[in-house]
């Protein structure tokens, strides 16, 4: 079995509604957050993804995280 | 039916209705108040004195049925920054003024006996002004809800309140909105110059003139390029979805999470705070206590950003409880419960405050030793019961964060051009901050957003911690927002003409099908181009330099955690911004 990391895993506007706000949540070394999404159901279809942080850094859905990181994810959202 | 020049000379009370000069035919908004003000305004001359003016202009779109089109300028020397303004707001004025074919209104002078204050009725070719004694003293909504039960309901109303009489650099013009509450001409201090001028409220009555919308000169190839705007404004995810959901304070998290949202007077970029004061809380009460998620500043808007906010046993608080307001009272004094600041935000609006000016001084207030962080009971009886009646302290606060950090001695005094920076860090979102300091407006965020594509992947991506691409970022941005101003288009069409290819075209044939001409994007981003260095000329004959594009001290040596990052742009990077 592949070792697991622990990721702080935050949701933010619509992707909150029948999800959560932050969890801790555990996952196998080397997923991405591409893995991550998927896992936590974000349904790209119905509601694009905007913006993904690691860290408060903007990541593609390709990134790698490592155990400790706090990962967020945001719908396309602006205001001013 | 062609459009007018009203202009009032306040000095000896007379008006005077104008044909259009050739030169200004073309224009509106924002590229008509900079254009008249540059003309017309010494820069050199004192903002509150007799030789400064305030010329309010619809758009070019405003008045006719496209989508979003119902924005007003304002524009001015500033007495905060010494240099032009420009203020943006919605309401019902814009509508009105052009429908009755008022291109501007211009006022002008001052009066000799300053023992009351007048107010300015316009109506189709005339206007009137009288003396109203009876409204000094008054705030805003009384001053609103005489104007409607004097005239019919739909009449515009502009006012302000006592720190406006009172000529405080914090003070804004209030406007009327479709639902009877208030939006602001804000930033700049406008309020203290038609304080100056002695004016206590402007009405326009388009009403009793049968003038159903602007005129058009292709009614037909308007109607499809609106139907392709709105389509575009409606199916994009930020002003189809997420606006309407949840407001402008949606931005509360996503620029936490960055590291860019101020925090205990621009002491961090990250707020502890965020959860109790952000957007989905503020939907969450909304939908638990009755209310509204979408509201529009104006008829005719399809995004509806704004809403309505009511306290726990139901009852109205406020609306247009903006992201602004939120971050300045929420994150930056750190008060932590959302009616609080609610409450505060419709003492504002009475009083006409501008948030930003007023958050960032109270803010600052905190190293002051005048309040304490958090203390939103304080908060509001300095605006409730020294602001307003103009006491020693209530003018300390009234004359904005500039003047304040020179009086106590402070260093840590975010502002530009002695404009409170609003509630994006410079340092950690580097694209706002070149916008910040190069605008002519002082610290704005609206000049040129840099926060969507910084932060939210509007328009692409340029890394927010890094300098490379900020300054050519800004410059577009700026030069683009210019434009959008001069159309009466609110500046959230900008995130679907950044993503949706068919918005900006839509947009461009919606002006020439009205107006008959022939314009081509290019055309328009030179008119932005055209309007910036305007502005900038009149500020350089204002007498402020390339030394005021420059952020606060503090922000080169002091690392904002949580990226400790430090401003590290050097003079000449930024002054390249203006090599256009
Ligand atoms: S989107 Fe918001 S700011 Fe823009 S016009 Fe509508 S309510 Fe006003």
């Amino acid at each position: 079995m592949a070792e697991l990391m622990e990721i702080t895993v935050k949701l933010f506007a619509q992707y909150r509604e029948g999800r959560f706000k932050s969890q801790q949540r555990q996952y196998p070394k080397g997923s991405t957050a591409q893995h991550i999404l998927e896992d936590v159901g974000i349904d790209k279809e119905k509601l694009p993804v905007g913006v993904l942080m690691v860290n408060g850094r903007h990541v593609e859905e390709d990134f790698v995280l490592e155990d400790g990181q706090i990962f967020t994810i945001f719908p396309k959202v602006g205001g001013g | 039916m062609s459009d007018k020049i009203y202009r009032v000379n306040m000095s000896n009370l007379s008006f005077k209705i104008e044909d259009v000069p050739q030169d200004w035919m073309g224009l509106g908004g924002r590229g008509l108040t900079s254009t008249i003000v540059a003309a017309e305004v010494d820069p050199e001359c004192h903002p509150l004195g007799p030789n400064n003016k305030m010329v309010f202009a619809p758009g070019l779109l405003s008045g006719t049925s496209a989508a979003n089109s119902g924005r007003n300028s304002l524009g001015a020397k500033s007495p905060l920054t010494g240099g032009i303004k420009e203020s943006n707001v919605g309401g019902t004025i814009a509508g009105v003024m052009a429908k009755l074919g008022v291109k501007a209104l211009i006022i002008e002078g001052m009066p000799e006996d300053d023992s009351t204050f007048y107010h300015i009725h316009v109506t189709k070719e005339h206007i009137e002004i009288e003396r109203v004694p009876e409204l000094v003293g008054k705030d805003n909504y009384f001053v609103l809800d005489s104007m409607l039960e004097k005239y019919d309901k739909k009449v515009a109303v502009m006012s302000i309140g006592r720190p406006g009489e009172m000529k405080m650099l914090i003070s804004n013009i209030s406007v009327k909105d479709p639902k009877g509450k208030l939006r602001s001409h804000g930033r700049g201090g406008l309020g203290a110059v038609m304080g100056s001028k002695k004016i206590k409220c402007i009405t326009v009555d388009a009403e009793k003139f049968n003038e159903a919308s602007a005129s058009i000169v292709d009614m037909e190839k308007f109607k499809a390029a609106s139907k392709v705007f709105t389509k575009a404004l409606k199916d994009n995810p930020i002003s189809g979805e997420g606006l309407p959901a949840f407001g402008t304070n949606v931005l509360v998290n996503i620029i936490n999470e960055a590291g860019g949202l101020p925090t205990r007077n621009f002491r961090s970029g990250y707020s502890d705070n965020a959860e109790n004061i952000c957007g989905e809380t503020m939907a969450e009460n909304i939908k638990a206590r009755g209310g509204s998620t979408t509201h529009g500043c104006h008829a005719g808007c399809v995004i509806q950003c704004s809403q309505t906010y009511n306290d726990k046993e139901g009852k109205y608080l406020t609306s247009g409880f903006e992201y602004e307001m939120i971050w300045a009272f929420g994150a930056n004094l750190g008060i932590r419960d959302l009616d609080q600041i609610a409450k505060i935000d419709a003492l504002m609006d009475d009083l006409g405050l501008d948030a930003i000016e007023t958050g960032v001084t109270l803010g600052l207030a905190v190293d002051a030793g005048l309040i304490e962080f958090g203390d939103g009971d304080r908060a509001y009886e300095i605006l409730k019961y020294e602001v307003s009646k103009g006491t020693h302290l209530g003018r300390i606060i009234g004359s904005g964060a500039g003047n304040l950090g020179k009086l106590y001695g402070l260093v840590r005094v975010p502002v530009v051009k002695n404009q409170s920076i609003p509630a994006y860090e410079p340092r950690a979102i580097k694209g706002q901050g070149v916008t910040y300091v190069t605008t002519p407006m002082g610290a704005d965020h609206t000049a040129g957003y840099a926060v969507a594509t910084n932060i939210l992947n509007s328009g692409g991506h340029v890394d927010p911690l890094k300098k490379e691409g900020q300054v050519e970022l800004a410059r577009n941005l700026q030069i683009a927002s210019a434009a959008v101003d001069s159309t009466g288009m609110c500046i959230f069409v900008a995130f679907p003409a950044l993503d949706e290819p068919a918005c900006l075209p839509a947009l461009i044939d919606m002006i020439n099908a009205r107006f008959g001409t022939t314009l081509s994007i290019d055309d328009v981003m030179n008119l932005g181009k055209t309007i910036l260095k305007t502005e900038h000329e009149f500020n350089l004959n204002a007498g402020l330099t390339k030394h005021d594009d420059r952020i606060p001290e503090f922000m080169k040596y002091e690392a904002l955690p949580p990226h400790n990052v430090t401003w590290d742009f050097t003079n000449e990077e930024i002054d390249a911004f203006w090599d256009f």
